[in-house]
């Protein structure tokens, strides 16, 4: 008989409205404290980085998904499990590129954004910037250096939200032993 | 207590966490009158013995406290040295605690960071490529086992070679770990853990598990 309640199950039940209030406070914040958009795109990538390199140990250990041997496999891995873990959304995986480092991540519906509009002075904040810092602080952890950015945005008007991810290398120092 | 410690190691090799839950078991308390039969002599900033077994008292076991105050190294708990104090025919008789010497803690830092090189070593003799390093490493009195995760953290446990059910102790101090420390926002990573929750969630979770282990088979 089993007395370790299974972790994977138990679901801690939030109001999604009080978490897109959050982000939006922290924007709005953000934006008063360093009013260009260009800084604020900057902190938001850095706190998203930081979240980043903590996600990540709690993902591998709730989804016990093992290492990815490339990089199509780490597309798949972080649309199918890890958005659906953490975001509840499924993207898909489109536009990659000839040589299999770059692939798109197209959002039907960014959960950051439900109810938000961009007002004409802050027509170069990128809104979800923080997606961009979490994928690139998590993928660090598991020694991927990668660039994640939006091309498109459903703020500026464009029909879907798409994030382009590039990989740029592994990262060798400090390899986990037995990697190599 | 049939899980003896719990070491939690980072990427670089430093400790992070460490908790030991044993019971010492084998220490002895008696009382002895001027002079002392044993033999005693200061090693490492410890009273050890030399020479003289009798009543459960090893040659190796640490003077751990007299007239039932803790020793500290190799004064007493007053300040005074401790084989001055013993040499005194005026301080008998006296009532000494020898037992096992714990390590400091200095000590399991440079025990993990030498673990930390042999589990690079035991990856690299592999013949295989990619290998998942050490796993276990047995004795006669406790079996260790260790889990790397994927970002280079190592989960080290030390338990009775009886115990069952520790492949998914190890996991489920990971998931802890991500809760508790990595949640935490004061938490800086890769630094030593000092969170209470973290504490306290890890020795419930030891506790689930010694009970669930010793009824057989895992759970």
């Amino acid at each position: 008989m089993s007395r370790q309640a299974s972790r994977g199950t138990e679901s801690k039940k939030m109001s999604s409205e009080l978490f897109t209030l959050t982000y939006g406070a922290l924007v709005t914040q953000l934006c008063k404290d360093y009013e260009n958009d260009e800084d604020v795109n900057k902190q938001l990538d850095k706190m998203g980085y930081n979240i980043g390199v903590r996600l990540i140990e709690d993902f591998l250990a709730r989804s016990n998904v093992g290492r990815c041997h490339d990089f199509r496999e780490t597309a798949d891995v972080i649309a199918k499990v890890a958005f659906k873990m953490y975001l509840g959304i499924t993207p898909s995986i489109t536009n990659w590129s000839p040589a299999g480092d770059e692939f798109s991540l197209i959002l039907e519906n960014n959960p950051l954004v439900d109810f938000v509009e961009l007002p004409d002075n802050h027509s170069s904040l990128i809104y979800s910037n923080l997606l961009c810092g979490v994928l690139r602080g998590a993928l660090e952890m598991v020694q991927m250096a990668v660039e994640a950015r939006f091309v498109q945005d459903t703020l500026k008007g464009d029909g879907v939200t798409e994030i382009r991810m590039r990989f740029i290398r592994r990262i060798e120092d400090n390899l986990p032993a037995g990697e190599e | 207590m049939a899980i003896f410690s719990v070491y939690v190691v980072n990427k670089a090799g430093g400790l992070i966490y460490q908790l030991d839950s044993y019971a010492p078991r084998a220490e002895a308390e008696k009382t002895f009158s001027y002079p002392l039969d044993l033999l005693l002599k200061l090693h490492d900033e410890r009273v050890l013995v030399a020479f003289g077994q009798r009543d459960g008292i090893r040659v190796g076991h640490a003077v751990l406290a007299i007239n039932g105050m803790d020793v500290n190294g190799k004064y007493t708990a007053d300040g005074k040295e401790v084989l001055e104090y013993l040499g005194n025919s005026a301080n008998y008789p006296v009532s000494i605690r020898f037992g096992r010497p714990r390590l400091t803690s200095n000590e399991k830092l440079m025990l993990a960071s030498m673990f930390h090189s042999l589990f690079a070593i035991g990856s690299q003799l592999s013949p295989e490529q990619g290998s998942s390093g050490i796993e276990m490493l047995e004795t006669d009195t406790f079996k260790l086992h260790c889990f790397q995760t994927l970002t280079g953290i190592k989960f080290v446990v030390l338990a009775d070679p009886r115990q069952a059910g520790i492949d998914s102790l190890l996991r489920k101090i990971y998931e802890i770990y991500s809760d508790f420390a990595l949640k935490n926002p004061f938490y800086s990573l890769e630094m030593p853990i000092r969170c209470e929750l973290f504490d306290q969630n890890l020795k419930l979770a030891l506790e689930v598990a010694e009970k669930a282990g010793t009824f057989g088979p895992g759970s």
